[in-house]
């Protein structure tokens, strides 16, 4: 089926909560209400039609304005694909969770949680995935500050060589 | 010169510290731990090409066992506490080789948020392998420097206050 069709599909069977469907060249992508997540989700993995029974990606992208989580979905049966989009607020940004309905959601999902700080309600471990779990700050976040030290290392290194950032001036 | 001369063919001589740096020079067992692709290098150092087990180095599978800490590769910060836990483990005499740019200085990722810029700021360094990564013949060249480092520590001249010092340390790590 073609990202279109799919996405058309999802309108018609979810009207209102398919916020926008974005279709472009590559990667056309559609819009979900963060609530409806799960729904949407079940419904796309369960439906015959559409049987997207392989979550390949999930990643975070802060906009500076707001968060988006995005969810690449395949069907090893169709060999067909679509792109979910989720817009969340940059304070205290909450999803529900799709570890239920993909599996493989669950350590992509700790790693947005790890790296932009977005919280998968409904989650079975959300700790941090990478980073140590005393670390402060999320790191892909735009306006994260670097702390000076981490333990008593210190983050500067004098170097003769590299003046591209400015705490190396 | 003459008591030399009556000695039979059998007998060497040699300075006490000469032969304690010998042996140790010899055996220098390092620790296996790799921390990124550097240690894809030092485990060809180990094989059969560059052989550095031909000098006496041969791999342990437990710091305490270790005199040589290789650090081969990208040392974050998560690791690098780790890193310098390994190494109180270690029992002295204890050397560190800087393997690679990340290892000495952070390399290509020094501007990274996770990354430690430089192990020498957990541990004292003895020899910096530059590269990236090094050659296995890079590294043998490592190894040989600090042989020769080693050949030139006076263990019976050091005074017994440094060696006292270096027991403290450990005992308080």
């Amino acid at each position: 089926m073609e990202a279109l069709a799919i996405y058309q599909r999802l309108t018609e069977q979810f009207g209102g909560r398919v916020l926008e469907t974005v279709t472009q060249k590559l990667d056309s992508f559609c819009v979900i209400d963060p609530a409806a997540i799960v729904e949407v989700g079940r419904f796309m993995h369960d439906d015959p039609a559409l049987a997207m029974d392989c979550l390949s990606n999930q990643s975070g992208v802060d906009y500076k304005d707001r968060i988006e989580v995005v969810c690449h979905l395949f069907s090893y049966q169709h060999r067909h694909g679509a792109v979910l989009k989720i817009k969340l607020p940059r304070d205290n940004p909450r999803v529900p969770t799709l570890e239920g309905v993909w599996k493989s959601a669950n350590w992509m999902e700790r790693e947005i949680f790890d790296l932009l700080g977005v919280t998968f309600e409904g989650h079975s471990d959300m700790r941090r995935i990478l980073l140590p779990e005393d670390w402060e700050g999320y790191p892909l976040r735009k306006d994260f500050v670097e702390a000076a030290e981490y333990h008593g290392i210190s983050t500067v290194r004098e170097s003769p060589i590299i003046r591209l950032d400015p705490k190396h001036k | 010169m003459s008591l030399l001369n009556t000695l039979p063919d059998y007998v060497l001589t040699t300075k006490t510290d000469e032969l304690l740096n010998w042996m140790r020079k010899s055996s220098i067992w390092y620790m296996l731990f790799g921390l990124a692709c550097c240690a894809i290098e030092l485990m060809h150092t180990g094989g059969p090409r560059a052989d550095i087990e031909r000098f006496g180095a041969t791999p342990r599978a437990s710091a305490r066992q270790s005199d040589l800490m290789i650090v081969a590769g990208t040392l974050t910060l998560k690791m690098a506490l780790r890193t310098r836990l390994l190494y109180d483990q270690m029992p002295d005499p204890k050397y560190v080789i800087s393997m690679g740019s990340c290892a000495s200085c952070g390399g290509l990722f020094q501007l990274a948020y996770s990354v430690c810029d430089g192990v020498d700021k957990i541990l004292p360094v003895d020899v910096y392998v530059p590269g990236c990564p090094p050659r296995p013949e890079a590294l043998t060249e490592g190894l040989l420097k600090l042989q020769e480092k080693i050949m030139t520590e006076r263990w019976l001249s050091r005074g017994s206050a440094n060696r006292e010092a270096n027991h403290e340390d450990v005992t308080a790590a």
